[in-house]
């Protein structure tokens, strides 16, 4: 059934020490949807990956994930159910190699057949990766590396990927190779949930948007729909480049 | 200097360095995942030569004063100190490692001071003999007699840190080590158990420090309660000079520490009394011109 919710969350709310980042967000995300999550710098759309990952915990609300209460899970048990975080910034393992990078990606697993053939799989998606394989990861270029990144993430054999500006600090045709990988593994069968502060590039194609500000869910709909409304998005984004 | 003079001083320094090594790596090792100076780890190669002597003792009536019976020792304690060390993390370190910086040296100050001071309240301060039946038998070079038991000394030390480097560079658990070193965030979301991993750090890096004090116990005859101040503090020093965080940098550190003081201290006109002289005027060396080390990268700070 192609309607299943297999991540949602339910009113959750997030605090940092005495500040309060998340003030109730509710979403859901569809079996094999592209769903974006969008915003304004410090609007909290990290915040909600990273509580939905268990990276911080959730203050309240409920957390699920393919129908199991997840919010009290710990971070690092998620990866192998299948919920994999492609964390802001790439945060890729510098001084490592990238092959090494890649073990790491699929550390839960103990089939190395099936690894090798999860890292296949990865080198065909990204050739770079295979040809540089040997080199330390903080060799490569920006682009490179959010493709080490999202290539580790796939060695966990996701179902859902939560992806955190992919975009970020890439020039436009990086961006556009980027994507053009976010919607191959969408149509491989990953779901995904892209927090993006360029609407514009995750509008083009996501099933489904919202709209955050300041922790709160400010306007929600079909990508398509979204996407028509610049109006609206450009009024809580603020101005934001294609 | 006469050859036969490098070499004696080649091969004690060669022994003493394969100690510091095996301390300053346990030193490193924890300084990379959890970037604390851990202070207890000279007073865990101080209890770690202990327990080696309690069960020598204790095996030697089946097994006599032999390498069988230091061979249990060795690895019994590194077995049981491996196991403090992670008790000691478990129930000293974690509660504080989110904490500021100072609370976590604070607590391994407090470590170090709960150990030495036990050792003392337990053995009154006492030397104890470590009598071994080793033998002095061995080869001569030149007029240097080397014994076969300073060979298997440095031997033995250097295959606990081959398999140490081994471990940590081609298996999914030393990666992950090397990786929270890293960045800790960044592993849990490779489903990385930061906790277990930090746990098996200080279960290593422990029973390595267990492994030189057996040794260096059996091969200096005694062991005392605070024998492991100064060499904790010599083990930090080849920690800093190798590059403190990286595994090949604190075997060389501890190596070329022992050389420095061997060699430094058979100088004409300076006594063997100042070979820590040696070994604190290269750290505040190292310090000054050269922080990161012979091996090490500059740690750069994460918010």
């Amino acid at each position: 059934m192609d309607t299943e919710i297999v991540l949602s969350a339910d009113q959750i709310v997030t605090r940092y020490g005495s500040v309060q980042a998340l003030h109730g967000v509710s979403l859901s995300v569809k079996r094999g949807q592209v769903v974006a999550l969008l915003g304004a710098n410090g609007a909290g759309k990290s915040t909600t990956l990273r509580t939905l990952s268990g990276l911080v915990p959730a203050a309240s609300g409920t957390v699920r994930f393919l129908g199991e209460d997840i919010t009290r899970i710990a971070a690092h048990r998620l990866p192998h159910k299948g919920l994999v975080h492609v964390p802001e910034g790439r945060r890729i393992f510098g001084e490592m190699t990238i092959r090494e990078n890649l073990d790491l990606g699929s550390f839960t697993l103990r089939d190395d057949t099936e690894r090798r053939r999860r890292m296949e799989h990865v080198f065909e998606i990204f050739p770079i990766l295979a040809r540089r394989q040997h080199g330390d990861a903080r060799n490569l270029s920006g682009g490179e590396q959010q493709m080490l990144a999202i290539g580790r993430a796939l060695m966990a054999g996701p179902k859902v990927l939560l992806l955190d500006e992919p975009s970020m600090g890439l020039a436009p045709q990086m961006i556009r190779e980027v994507m053009n990988i976010v919607q191959r593994l969408n149509r491989e069968g990953v779901t995904i949930l892209l927090v993006e502060q360029n609407s514009k590039v995750a509008l083009k194609f996501a099933d489904y948007g919202y709209v955050l500000e300041a922790g709160r869910i400010v306007l929600e709909g079909p990508g398509s729909k979204l996407a028509n409304d610049e109006a609206v998005i450009s009024a809580y984004l603020g101005n934001v480049a294609a | 200097m006469t050859f036969d003079l490098v070499v004696q001083q080649l091969a004690n320094g060669l022994i003493v360095g394969s100690f510091y090594a095996l301390i300053a790596l346990g030193y490193s090792m924890v300084f990379g995942v959890i970037k604390l100076l851990n202070f207890a780890h000279g007073d865990i190669y101080m209890t770690g030569a202990f327990v080696g002597l309690v069960v020598f003792s204790a095996v030697g009536v089946w097994l006599g004063n032999g390498w069988l019976a230091v061979v249990c020792a060795l690895l019994a304690s590194m077995l049981v100190v491996g196991l403090l060390g992670v008790i000691i993390e478990r129930f000293a370190y974690r509660p504080v490692r989110n904490a500021p910086r100072l609370s976590i040296l604070i607590t391994a100050l407090g470590a170090s001071m709960v150990l030495n001071g036990g050792a003392l309240a337990l053995t009154g301060g006492r030397h104890f003999a470590f009598n071994t039946d080793l033998g002095y038998s061995g080869i001569d070079i030149s007029a240097v007699h080397i014994t076969y038991t300073q060979m298997i000394l440095v031997a033995s030390a250097l295959i606990l840190m081959g398999g140490m480097q081994t471990f940590i560079s081609r298996t999914m658990y030393g990666k992950a080590m090397r990786a929270v070193s890293i960045d800790m965030g960044a592993s849990r979301l490779m489903g990385i158990d930061v906790d277990r991993v930090i746990a098996l750090t200080f279960f290593m890096g422990s029973a390595l420090a267990a492994g030189g004090g057996v040794m260096a116990g059996a091969y200096y005859g005694s062991v005392h309660f605070f024998m492991g101040f100064i060499m904790g503090l010599k083990a930090f020093t080849a920690a800093v000079i190798g590059g403190i965080g990286s595994v090949p940098g604190a075997m060389l550190g501890g190596l070329l520490l022992g050389l420095l003081e061997s060699f430094g201290s058979s100088l004409p006109f300076v006594g063997s009394e100042w070979r820590d002289v040696f070994v604190f005027g290269a750290l505040i060396l190292f310090l000054v011109f050269k922080p990161t080390g012979i091996l090490g990268r500059s740690v750069v700070e994460r918010v």
